[in-house]
């Protein structure tokens, strides 16, 4: 490989800039080969053979996995590429389900626009007469096997990025399919919702489970009050599904909403305010008694969930802060209802969000007031616009429109909660403004905004200098992790954002959702926040007084009751018990938590343990000994299930002591009893 | 009493969990437990760190894993070219009947046998061949002398049962 010199692309001379692969270089000459499997942010897979180019001395080769040489002969577009490129797409609608004017991905479906891009006119082949069952287990994600092209995108897209590997191939050959472990339904598995696989999958064999069916039946509902919240990242991305690239729609997206009869549009911004005032007290109080630091933020229904599964341990760092969404929720069912003289049931809250996980979280128990859930509703980006199609709006051409009062009043604070490094730029401001006084002026935190995976900032308060980082994707977040659980790194307060970029790269956007398409869209946030007169959550008039009349204040019980939460340890798998002996149906049942926190503090030597001295007391027969996935009690020690009662806190070390007190007697009880 | 579990444990240990060994762990793990249970899988993951899919991904890919139980004793019937003109099919479907397996089962109910077929052991020269537990290797096969062996295994397993009825966990993988 050479990484200077030239090389000829269709007869241009093209000079090799350091291009790994072929492919950049020739997209970088102007000739937009088609791919499925190539993303520039994840490996090279060369699968979907549709980048092939014909080469002097090489041959035919796929451009994304060929380093560029010096001086080689390249041409894209012979009678033979072009002849394979069709081929190629025709085996792979051959495979395909082509009910395409049913499929919710139809017109946004890379295999369509490139069937009729490159003029496959005509399929061959029969269709697969098989029909694999759909998984619709997940709140959020709905995947349709029928319609896999096996492309890999949304494998690698777990695996290296966000680093769960959810996702697999399985099976081999003809039979191959993307599957979750074991076949697994995908709400059974420890799949956080984040949705990227959705945004990289080239068809509908992937996508974001759909509400809008929901939002009509409400908003044709007379007895039901429909209040909207929208996101930040949406209102810079929107206009994208209509052809207005990343700019400020947010006027237009109100005026729509009320056109398709929609009561109230307010702002997911005025939660945001509330969010940055709670949690700005709440890692202030922290820093005074000096515990649960660092504060880790808890905007992001993703890294919840991946912090309840893999680091329950962390649980009591993360920020007790409902997230803006369920603050929005939990404020119109408890307060502005009451405002209306509705119970909250007759109101109906719609989320206009970036974000696929969002329709996780709004299904959560703990977020609901006298039994209706705080959100009932939660849209993406794509969905949104999908229904502004659906009602045959014009959306380019409508007049811009004002949020309604008082929920749809935000600061510049709370908008760039939308790009990552937001929130704590959005907690910096507020706490020099509280530190600092009315004369602190507008303060831009630059170090913690970009797209960098992870950033590392320093701020001083009141003479002690904070330590934070801001982190975006699950992969960095759990490098960060382990950076701060070895002692390497130490910081005060964590802000994690699930998807790259933060939301404004959430599932829910807008194709093409890659690096620069989020750049762009973050740009846009701070070009409006520049220009935004409120610069800070406290300047936010109407925030303040709804603290005051709400609640008595910040940070208090009534805050506590209303705006924020708890967490709880969560299994990433649900399976069988693992058998350890073979004893059946014994009268005690012995099970020992085998998940990872559990594992990595020696559980299988309890199990040993335990096993050892059954036998050594000649009571193995009367004992039924089991591993078993995750207990959900992940905080404290090894877990240990004996006849349904959970004792935490076992150890290697104590586990002779534990089985003296705990399953010894209770197997003398037992058998004497029989 | 059972100790697979701490072979288990030990086999990982024995590769210093190296994700690079994953499928010589499998390899060693079935042979412990004559297949590749879900709960198993989900353990390697857990105990080498990576995602319970690609140890379920791995485990698919092969043949040579299985992830349903398997018998004492496997009897692969070849049914290569060779194998499949000098007759394999009629040895299949003699076995089959024999062993009175279920339709679309593979495994007798009594988890001794498992018959399948395999796309060529490479002794095209010994065609029709059958392997029983991977070392026993019948050549030249025909329904009655492949038939015959199984009839010895019965008999062999009945005297073993008759002599050792007080012991049990006998899980030899022959």
């Amino acid at each position: 490989m050479s990484s200077n010199g030239k090389l000829t692309i269709d007869g241009l001379e093209i000079e090799i800039r350091g291009e790994k692969n072929l492919l950049e270089l020739i997209r970088r000459a102007g000739i937009n080969l088609p791919t499925f499997c190539y993303h520039s942010e994840l490996s090279v897979y060369g699968a979907c053979r549709l980048c092939l180019v014909e080469t002097d001395k090489m041959g035919l080769v796929a451009a994304c996995s060929t380093p560029p040489q010096e001086g080689m002969i390249v041409k894209t577009n012979t009678l033979r590429t072009r002849r394979l490129r069709k081929m190629v797409i025709e085996l792979l609608l051959a495979n395909h389900e082509r009910e395409c004017t049913t499929c919710s991905r139809s017109g946004r479906c890379k295999l369509q626009l490139l069937a009729q891009q490159l003029g496959v006119k005509e399929v061959r082949f029969g269709k697969r007469d098989k029909k694999l069952p759909l998984d619709l287990t997940s709140p959020a994600i709905v995947k349709d096997p029928n319609k896999c092209i096996l492309c890999g995108d949304c494998v690698r897209m777990c695996k290296e990025v966000q680093g769960l590997g959810i996702w697999d191939f399985a099976h081999r050959g003809s039979k191959t399919v993307v599957t979750t472990a074991f076949n697994k339904e995908l709400s059974d598995v420890a799949c956080v919702n984040c949705g990227q696989c959705v945004s990289v999958c080239p068809t509908g064999a992937l996508t974001v489970k759909s509400e809008i069916d929901k939002v009509w039946n409400a908003i044709h509902n007379p007895d039901q009050t429909v209040v909207v919240q929208i996101a930040p990242a949406v209102r810079v991305a929107l206009g994208e599904e209509f052809g207005l690239g990343a700019e400020d729609v947010t006027g237009k997206i109100v005026a729509g909403l009320k056109l398709i009869g929609v009561d109230r549009v307010f702002d997911t911004l005025f939660a945001a305010d509330m969010t940055t005032i709670e949690e700005s007290n709440e890692f202030l109080e922290r820093l005074a008694k000096n515990e649960n630091l660092p504060i880790f933020t808890s905007c992001c229904p993703g890294w919840i969930k991946y912090c309840e599964q893999f680091h329950a341990e962390l649980l009591p760092n993360v920020s007790s802060c409902r997230s803006p969404q369920q603050m929005f929720g939990s404020v119109v069912k408890k307060y502005y209802a009451k405002k209306l003289d509705k119970r909250p049931e007759e109101m109906f809250v719609v989320s206009i969000m970036p974000c696929v996980a969002k329709k996780f979280e709004a299904q959560r128990p703990e977020f609901t007031t006298e039994g209706a859930p705080d959100v009932d509703a939660v849209l993406t980006t794509v969905e949104i616009a999908r229904m502004f199609k659906e009602a045959s709006i014009d959306f380019t051409a409508l007049a811009n429109k004002a949020f309604d009062n008082p929920l749809g009043v935000g600061s510049g604070a709370a908008l760039i909660f939308g790009a990552s490094g937001g929130v704590m730029e959005s907690v910096v401001r507020y706490v020099a403004g509280l530190t600092g006084g009315d004369e602190v002026g507008r303060i831009d935190f630059l170090p913690v905004r970009g797209m960098e995976g992870i950033k590392t900032a320093s701020v001083e308060v009141n003479g002690r200098a904070l330590q934070l980082a801001v982190v975006n994707g699950l992969g960095n977040t759990e490098k960060l992790i382990s950076m701060i659980k070895s002692g390497e790194a130490t910081f005060d307060a964590v802000e994690v954002m699930s998807c790259p970029g933060g939301c404004v790269g959430g599932g829910g956007q807008p194709d093409i959702n890659d690096t620069v398409a989020r750049t762009r869209r973050a740009g846009e946030i701070y070009e409006m926040d520049r220009v935004q007169q409120l610069h800070k959550p406290q300047d936010n008039y109407f925030v303040g007084k709804a603290f005051e009349e709400w609640f008595g204040g910040v940070n208090n019980q009534e805050t506590h009751h209303a705006i924020h939460t708890t967490y709880v340890p969560r299994r990433r798998i649900n399976g069988k018990p693992f058998i350890v002996n073979d004893s059946r149906s014994q009268p005690l049942r012995v099970s020992v938590c085998l998940g990872t926190g559990c594992y990595l503090r020696g559980a299988y030597d309890v199990i040993k343990e335990f096993n050892d001295l059954a036998e050594n007391q000649g009571i193995a027969g009367q004992l039924e000994l089991n591993g078993t996935f995750c207990l959900e009690k992940c905080d404290n020690g090894v877990s240990v299930n004996i006849n349904d009662e959970i004792i935490t806190g076992v150890s290697p070390e104590n586990a002779g002591e534990v089985f003296k007190n705990k399953i010894s007697p209770l197997v003398g009880k037992t058998s004497t009893k029989l | 009493m059972d100790r697979k579990f701490e072979r288990l444990q030990e086999i990982i240990e024995s590769h210093g969990g190296r994700v690079s060994h994953l499928i010589a762990i499998l390899q060693e793990v079935q042979e412990e437990y004559r297949y590749l249970p879900e709960e198993v899988l989900t353990y390697i993951a857990t105990a080498m760190n990576i995602s319970p899919a690609t140890v379920y991904g791995v485990a698919t890919f092969y043949t040579q894993f299985s992830l349903i139980p398997k018998g004492k004793y496997v009897i692969r019937v070849c049914d290569g070219t060779a194998c499949h003109v000098r007759g394999a099919e009629p040895i299949h479907f003699a076995l089959r009947e024999d062993l009175a397996l279920p339709k679309g089962d593979s495994t007798t109910p009594d988890m001794q046998f498992t018959v399948e077929t395999v796309s060529c052991l490479g002794a095209c020269g010994l065609a029709p061949v059958v392997v029983i537990n991977g070392d026993e290797v019948h050549g030249q096969t025909t329904p009655e002398s492949i038939l015959g062996a199984v009839k010895k295994i019965v008999s062999r397993e009945q005297l073993k049962e008759n002599k050792n009825s007080s012991e049990t966990g006998c899980c030899q993988n022959a």
